[in-house]
């Protein structure tokens, strides 16, 4: 993992974060002529470890995969607000010398993309390949669309939405809820101390309960005991809670979700007129037991793209698997992404 | 001349369209025409299809499909914006023909229309000498399991483009693998047409 200090970083609430960190790690190499860069852009709790041993999209990025790493410069970093090595609530201010916490500003999506860029400017990318990323990353591709149409070759963005529904928000507020009432938050002020260890749990428990169907909660735990008075998936929830709170800050759990809440790319104009003057291309795909992130949210955004006469492709792929879907319904993923970029590649070549 | 996929409407519609124009083909299935076209002809094609299955193998092709009804799916497109929409094999199996014509007409310059033939003379016999609803090659369902829904020939077709006071540009018929031109009506199992708005 490599960290990029920037200056400064003009926050979208008026707050300017100075300096920042950016924590983020590089698949691939870099051809001369810096055309092959791919941005992958992580979901909610992943980090820019995206690859190899343990990366959250190793399935998908690598040598012969779907972003085949033999072709492509695959680049992912840490998200702003992030408590995996970029700057947010648990890195220190530096005028106090103590830990951010909740006097940390609030960030929006649009200034994750903002931090990126200055990022992939200062590898010399004039013009990245594609932006890739599933759920609260799918959120960041389809900001860098609008946000640099010039810098964006291609688009994929996968199970996600261009503003976050009732039902995404409420999910948030249950989690957030969860972590400050928990008395060891206090108020946020808890960083050398015991961390809300059982709030930022429960707000995870609630988390994978969305990102699951319940066909696949029936197949993988059906009503089976774990113990004589715990069901199968009772003992899955608090081991994947209990697992959460050793990785992640209960305060940059808190930033995120706002950030994803606020997201709506429709505050500032309609889809269709914020897409008129779009070359990218598109890969939009959705999974049909995605019940966190359904397709219709998908489809607002093909349909707009569409609309505007656009290069989009649009899949929404049989699965099981809810939401989780797009980090485990690889095969088929890969072939659409795999298919995509080489037609991405070729028309590249084509104007170059 | 293209004459892969075993398609023959496909060989003629690929002659039909001019190099390094737009295309929409409604029904594309798993992109072969589209893919052909762009390799071939520096076609930029874009296409609809409602099976998941084609769609996946379409874009893994490196064809952009979207995955929706085509009927509906037309809707979004912006007036004019390809030089051909292509609807294959499909026109018979739509819900509201005319409507699908129509919207053909209003995203694209031309439209070109391939259908099976109702009035061959195979289908003819069939009906009059089994008294049953006709099972021949090209209509090979029973009347229970088939896509078809409308049951168009050559005449209707072009009865409804005067009707519409829509041009023909060209007309191709096809028995097998030949091209005919004598009584298409009664000949031909497949008809393809070229034809633009008034």
């Amino acid at each position: 993992m490599a960290t990029s200090t920037f200056e400064r970083l003009d926050l979208d609430c008026g707050v300017t974060l100075a300096p920042v960190e950016v924590a983020y790690e590089t698949y691939g190499t870099l051809n001369a002529d810096k055309s092959n860069a791919i941005l992958v852009l992580h979901a909610f709790s992943g980090d820019a470890h995206a690859a190899g041993e343990g990366g959250w999209w190793s399935s998908m990025i690598g040598s012969g995969k779907g972003f085949d790493t033999d072709q492509h410069f695959v680049i992912c970093s840490n998200i702003l607000g992030g408590c995996r090595g970029t700057t947010g609530p648990s890195s220190i201010n530096p005028e106090t010398g103590e830990p951010w916490a909740m006097s940390f500003p609030v960030v929006t999506v649009a200034d994750m993309v903002r931090l990126q860029k200055m990022l992939i400017d200062s590898l010399g990318i004039k013009k990245l390949l594609a932006v890739a990323g599933g759920s609260m990353g799918g959120m960041q591709a389809l900001e860098w669309a609008v946000a640099y149409p010039e810098n964006v070759g291609a688009a994929l963005p996968i199970a996600t939405t261009a503003r976050h529904s009732a039902q995404q928000i409420a999910f948030n507020e249950v989690g957030r809820q969860a972590i400050m009432a928990d008395p060891d938050w206090n108020g946020g002020n808890y960083y050398g101390r015991k961390p809300p260890a059982r709030g930022l749990s429960v707000a995870r428990m609630v988390g994978h309960i969305t990102y699951m169907s319940d066909a696949s909660m029936r197949e993988k735990f059906g009503r089976r005991l774990r113990a004589p008075d715990q069901f199968e998936v009772e003992s899955y929830l608090q081991y994947r809670g209990s697992t959460f709170v050793d990785r992640f800050d209960a305060n940059s759990y808190l930033y995120i979700t706002r950030a994803m809440d606020s997201f709506d790319l429709t505050q500032r104009d309609t889809l269709a007129a914020l897409f008129e003057k779009i070359r990218t291309r598109f890969l939009v795909i959705s999974f049909t037991s995605d019940w966190l992130y359904p397709s219709y949210q998908s489809l607002e955004v093909v349909s707009a793209l569409r609309s505007r006469n656009c290069d989009v492709a649009y899949c929404n792929l049989a699965s099981d698997y809810g939401h989780d879907a797009f980090l485990v319904e690889v095969k088929e993923q890969a072939e659409l992404v795999r298919g995509f970029l080489a037609s991405t590649l070729r028309g590249v070549e084509q104007h170059a | 001349m293209l004459d892969v996929f075993g398609r023959r409407d496909y060989a003629i519609i690929s002659e039909l369209v001019e190099p390094g124009t737009r295309v929409l083909d409604l029904g594309c299935g798993e992109g072969e025409l589209l893919a052909w076209l762009r390799d071939h002809k520096n076609v930029d094609g874009r296409g609809v299809e409602l099976t998941g299955a084609s769609v996946q193998k379409a874009i893994a092709r490196g064809v952009s499909v979207y995955q929706g009804d085509l009927e509906s799916g037309l809707d979004d497109y912006p007036d004019q914006a390809f030089d051909y929409v292509i609807l294959s094999q499909t026109l018979q199996e739509t819900r509201d023909p005319l409507r699908v014509l129509k919207g053909m007409l209003r995203i694209g310059r031309r439209g070109i229309v391939a259908f099976p033939n109702f009035a061959h003379w195979r289908v003819r016999v069939a009906h009059l000498m089994t008294g049953r609803a006709p099972q021949t090659e090209l209509f090979p369902y029973d009347w229970y399991n088939s896509p078809n829904i409308h049951f168009l020939t050559v005449l209707d077709f072009e009865a409804l483009l005067g009707k519409q006071n829509w041009r023909v540009e060209r007309r191709i018929f096809l028995a097998g693998n030949r091209e005919v031109t004598l009584l298409p009506n009664l000949m031909s199992e497949v008809a393809v047409f070229l034809f633009s708005g008034g």
